[in-house]
């Protein structure tokens, strides 16, 4: 039986980008569905009712949610090429440590770069975000990639962010590439891999998009 | 060469008691290192600079942080008594149900801190209200027997014990949260832990971790 895989998301989440950029690593076909946040379709609201968020993978109709979870899933059933995950257990968890430290902390801090409305909360969020990005920066070391010579689970979780860094730069008003330029070399690295360049938005795309959210919130 | 666990940790602590809990089910010998965190160990800052917190398991010098981390590391290095399901489906569901525990435990906290350093009855109230918000979510999800497939102690069960703590928790605020009555099927799952045997073993004391919450909570309430 052939696999039936889509997934639900919308076009300028990065969490929906990385499971994108998974399912291309793997070279699957999906459908995938573009979800409206403020009009979630019935599939949505029935495949994660507990969130009620994006992204959503369907694999022969069975739903998985939360996007480092799914792309672990992914790599986990897929696992004919690419390997995402490294083998050794130590490593793995090195991988899963920082990818959650992502999730963890990159996100939030970066909310308040673009959506704070008080000065004082932007240029924290802005300082921390910094903080964040150089200690991934030396996380990376010399290496090609987080996952050491191949691109792997921890270059997924935040690969997916680099798109929005022209918008973060543009409101909070600085350089991320002055700040961290290993970092972005990286990026570029990781851009020059097909699964990568055709999974993420454009970032002008992304800064009209953050522009008009900030517009409906009365803060531009 | 001999196997070396190191496991750093807290006894009040419920993210540390779910790692004791996973290396008594594998059967795995371990040093237990108590740190007191508001005068950690060089050893800690070493083995854990990114976020300076327990738990820290580390196995033959290498150290791994984070409790959700930990017990994967575990059931993968030490592979009987399978912790995670092997079906990669069933895996990713208790994934996401332990991450959705932690979540709603860490969600709570502001509503029971509310509680505890407010000094107007309505304030407390609106606190209980709010932690009960999230607890309402969790009962919700486990009526519905998402979780907690079957008689063995699992990734999630063993995520879910901290609930455990929010039992603790209503001693020291003389209130009741989580009631038979509004919750019965956590209420259920909390008594599942105290009567289980390898629970036993991990669960601190009732009476010093309420006594430890109470005057730590006392120093929160002092304070505001």
């Amino acid at each position: 039986m052939a696999d039936e895989i889509a997934l639900l998301s919308t076009w300028p989440s990065m969490f929906g980008m990385r499971v994108r950029v998974a399912l291309a690593e793997k070279g699957l076909k999906y459908e995938y569905r573009e979800e409206d946040l403020r009009n979630k379709s019935p599939l949505l609201l029935l495949m994660n009712p507990v969130h009620k968020k994006i992204p959503v993978l369907i694999h022969n109709g069975k739903p998985i949610s939360e996007s480092m979870i799914i792309v672990e899933y992914i790599d986990e059933v897929w696992n004919h090429k690419s390997p995402l995950l490294p083998t050794d257990p130590f490593q793995r968890a090195q991988a899963r440590f920082w990818a959650d430290y992502v999730d963890k902390k990159l996100y939030d801090t970066a909310k308040k770069i673009i959506w704070s409305t008080k000065g004082e909360e932007q240029e924290t969020g802005k300082k921390e975000f910094i903080e964040c990005l150089k200690l991934l920066e030396g996380e990376l070391g010399d290496d090609p990639y987080f996952g050491g010579e191949n691109f792997g689970f921890v270059d997924v979780s935040l690969v997916t962010f680099s798109c929005w860094f022209h918008t973060f730069e543009s409101y909070g008003n600085f350089s991320i590439e002055t700040e961290c330029p290993k970092l972005v070399a990286w990026t570029k690295r990781c851009l020059e891999k097909e699964s990568v360049s055709s999974s993420l938005a454009d970032p002008h795309k992304i800064h009209d998009f953050a522009s008009g959210v900030r517009k409906r919130l009365g803060i531009e | 060469m001999a196997e070396e666990v190191k496991l750093f940790g807290k006894w009040a602590s419920p993210f540390c008691c779910r790692i004791e809990v996973a290396l008594k089910l594998k059967g795995v010998e371990y040093e237990y290192i108590e740190e007191d965190m508001l005068n950690k160990s060089p050893a800690l800052l070493n083995y854990n600079p990114v976020h300076k917190k327990i738990p820290v398991l580390v196995h033959n010098g290498k150290p791994i942080a984070e409790s959700l981390v930990i017990m994967e590391y575990i059931d993968e290095t030490w592979k009987h008594n399978p912790i995670l399901p092997i079906d990669p489906f069933e895996k990713a569901m208790a994934r996401f149900w332990a991450k959705f525990i932690d979540d709603k435990f860490w969600a709570l906290w502001p509503g029971v801190k509310k509680a505890i350093t407010s000094s107007g009855e309505k304030e407390r109230e609106e606190g209980i209200e709010e932690a009960q918000l999230h607890l309402n979510a969790l009962e919700t999800q486990l009526k519905e027997k998402k979780f907690f497939g079957g008689e063995k102690l699992g990734f999630v069960e063993i995520s879910a014990s901290l609930l455990i703590w929010i039992v603790v928790f209503q001693e020291v605020m003389g209130v009741e949260i989580l009631t038979q009555e509004k919750f019965p099927a956590l209420h259920k799952l909390t008594q599942k832990f105290v009567d289980d045997d390898v629970f036993k073993q991990c669960v601190p004391p009732w009476e010093p971790l309420v006594a430890y919450f109470k005057a730590q909570w006392g120093t929160l309430a002092a304070s505001k």
